[in-house]
């Protein structure tokens, strides 16, 4: 069976007044129909910049390369006009910051039946009744009345609900979920995330989850990738990850997560160091600098993935090595 | 809504107040007076003429004298203008100075406007460069250079539209001096637009609408446009001050019957009740348009809407 999205050797790249910085470099995966997905790593590390690649929402002076398949068609730089009946459609995505994320001056209902009027043709009165359905589904309390507010009368939950009806009314194919409970306290978060995991049972939706969070992963994924500074370092079902993490970082997010019976008293262990600077990679793992197990070949080159188990791979030099 | 408008139009009394006694005692300090310009008066006769418009009385008492005369609609008789009240000459004046006013503000509200959506979604192209090149230039060169230039090549060389004059406000007349009031506007106007597009085209819902996969017209059209005029309604008070103060000006250049002639010829000869009724018309317009652009704030932006009521 061919995959859903096929990602390979996806490269991002920024031009800069001190040249180009590449942020996503040579990151391949495949997304299955109905499949969850989540993509792991820190600020900086290139997960929210290859998702916005793949639907074309780079900033200007950013740029693609390699090829991002949707159904076996390289979606990757399509002409605006073919694009536009994609995303929305079979592609959508819900943003981090809902408060941003919707126009402040359009009414929420007519950010929401918008959607529908371009890519299904329906009425405007149709439009509003498959959309007020929707709020419903998100769970949005008298969703009438929610429907003719603005975005900053609504709560930071209820936005997010609204954020994602919005991207759910087309019933599509892939969900792309950047970050979706970052700006939310934790039991708003619980209830997104559940309604996420609803949607993914009853639509057959596959969603891709960004996240730095190896807690929501965990409730969540089939299958995780964790990213490291432009690059996927390792990428397996989320129980074999868990289990038997192979690269230390992906080791050191383990450790890093709280955990109810922890000892409060005690530091919660941390990944010492910073991320690195984008613009001044070396030759090395770029982990190197952080890593507690270096050795020879650590610093001089590049680690490639490697396969570990039957669907589990990493980039590390320790999976051969010492 | 109407408590909001009522609260700033009774705002607007003392406001007013402030101004007329602020021009009133400002302008009976300055030297000079109504009837320097009479050929040899003699002092018998002078005094008559002064007491004859109170000027002899002490100033505090010509202030009560004028303040309950203008409460009651009487803004008195011109000093320079015999036989004319200062209402009569404003009425005169005034349809001129408004019809010119508001056809500059159009003409920079609507060319501006385009100026600079259109350079905006051309950012950094050649389109961009020139409009921004000109507005620079309009910004640049004041309205009172502009309008003998544009007398002098439309009217002179070309022969295509009349020097001066007003002609009862044909549009042939009208052309040149609302072209020349309204350019400097035109050139901030495009400049504010722009910059107002490019920072709405850069944020998080744009890029939401169009991940929603709307054609980048409807992008701009529902979602940017509304969002990038907020900036320019904050300037439509300054906007329509700057065309008032510049229609005495050009008034004068292309020699229309307009208040602004009234204005600085009473000026220039001390004619009191003419100047202080024309400030008084210009700072009650002012804080009139000042009004309509918090409303426009209002009509654009939902969050301003609520805080109104």
């Amino acid at each position: 069976m061919s995959a859903l999205i096929d990602c390979e050797h996806l490269e991002v790249r920024f031009r800069t007044e001190h040249g180009d910085v590449c942020a996503v470099n040579d990151l391949s995966f495949q997304l299955q129909a109905g499949e969850c997905l989540g993509i792991v790593g820190e600020s900086g590390s290139g997960k929210s910049q290859s998702m916005l690649a793949m639907l074309g929402l780079l900033a200007d002076n950013g740029y693609a390369t390699g090829a991002v398949r949707y159904r076996g068609r390289d979606i990757l730089n399509l002409p605006r006009r073919e694009l536009d009946q994609l995303r929305g459609d079979r592609l959508a995505m819900v943003f981090q910051d809902a408060l941003s994320g919707l126009t402040p001056t359009m009414r929420i209902g007519d950010q929401l039946a918008e959607s529908l009027v371009r890519h299904r043709g329906l009425s405007r009165a149709y439009a509003k009744a498959k959309a007020l359905e929707m709020l419903e589904i998100v769970k949005i309390p008298a969703p009438d009345t929610r429907y003719c507010a603005y975005p900053f009368e609504l709560s930071g939950g209820m936005r997010q609900r609204v954020m994602i009806a919005m991207a759910m009314l087309c019933q599509p194919e892939v969900l792309i979920c950047d970050e979706p409970t970052t700006a939310l306290d934790v039991t708003v978060q619980a209830q997104i995330l559940r309604l996420l995991d609803g949607l993914k049972r009853h639509t057959g939706t596959a969603i891709i989850l960004i996240t730095h969070d190896l807690g929501v992963v965990a409730g969540l994924c089939d299958r995780v990738l964790i990213m490291y500074a432009g690059r996927a370092v390792e990428v397996g079902n989320t129980a074999d990850i868990y289990a038997s993490p192979q690269h230390p970082y992906t080791a050191g997010l383990l450790r890093s997560v709280p955990t109810l019976g922890g000892d409060p008293d005690t530091d919660l262990p941390t990944i010492p160091g910073q991320p690195p600077d984008l613009e001044r990679l070396g030759a090395g793992c770029a982990f190197a600098a952080r890593c507690g197990h270096t050795f020879g070949p650590c610093t001089e080159q590049l680690p490639e993935l490697t396969r570990v188990g039957p669907a589990h791979i990493a980039a590390c030099h320790r999976v051969n090595g010492p | 809504m109407s408590a909001f408008i009522l609260r700033r139009l009774l705002i607007a009394i003392p406001t007013l107040i402030v101004i007329a006694t602020a021009s009133f005692f400002l302008m009976r300090a300055a030297p000079g007076g109504p009837f320097d310009a009479e050929a040899d008066l003699e002092p018998e006769v002078l005094e008559n003429i002064r007491a004859a418009y109170d000027l002899d009385k002490p100033l505090l008492e010509q202030f009560r004298i004028y303040v309950s005369n203008a409460l009651q609609g009487d803004f008195g008789p011109s000093l320079v203008y015999k036989d004319f009240s200062v209402t009569e000459l404003v009425a005169i004046g005034l349809p001129v100075s408004i019809k010119l006013g508001v056809w500059a503000m159009l003409v920079a509200l609507l060319l501006g406007g385009l100026a600079g959506i259109i350079a905006a979604l051309r950012q950094n192209r050649f389109i961009d460069h020139a409009v921004m090149a000109m507005a620079m230039t309009g910004i640049a060169i004041p309205s009172f250079v502009v309008a003998p230039i544009l007398a002098l090549f439309f009217g002179l060389y070309l022969r295509l539209l009349p020097v001066a004059g007003w002609n009862d406000g044909a549009w042939q007349n009208m052309v040149l001096p609302v072209t020349a009031l309204a350019l400097p506007q035109v050139a901030i106007i495009a400049r504010l637009i722009r910059g107002g597009m490019l920072e709405v085209l850069r944020s998080n819902f744009v890029r939401t609408a169009r991940a929603k996969g709307l054609p980048e017209s409807q992008v701009v059209i529902a979602h940017v446009l509304r969002s990038a005029m907020i900036p320019l309604v904050g300037y439509l008070g300054p906007a329509l001050a700057g065309i008032m103060t510049g229609s005495l000006v050009i008034e004068l250049i292309f020699n229309l019957p307009g208040v602004g002639r009234y204005f600085i010829q009473g000026a220039l000869n001390r004619d009191y009740p003419l100047v202080m009724g024309v400030v008084v018309i210009y700072a009650s317009l002012i804080i009139l348009l000042n009004l309509l652009s918090d409303l426009a704030y209002a009509a654009l932006d939902p969050r301003v809407r609520r805080a109104y009521r």
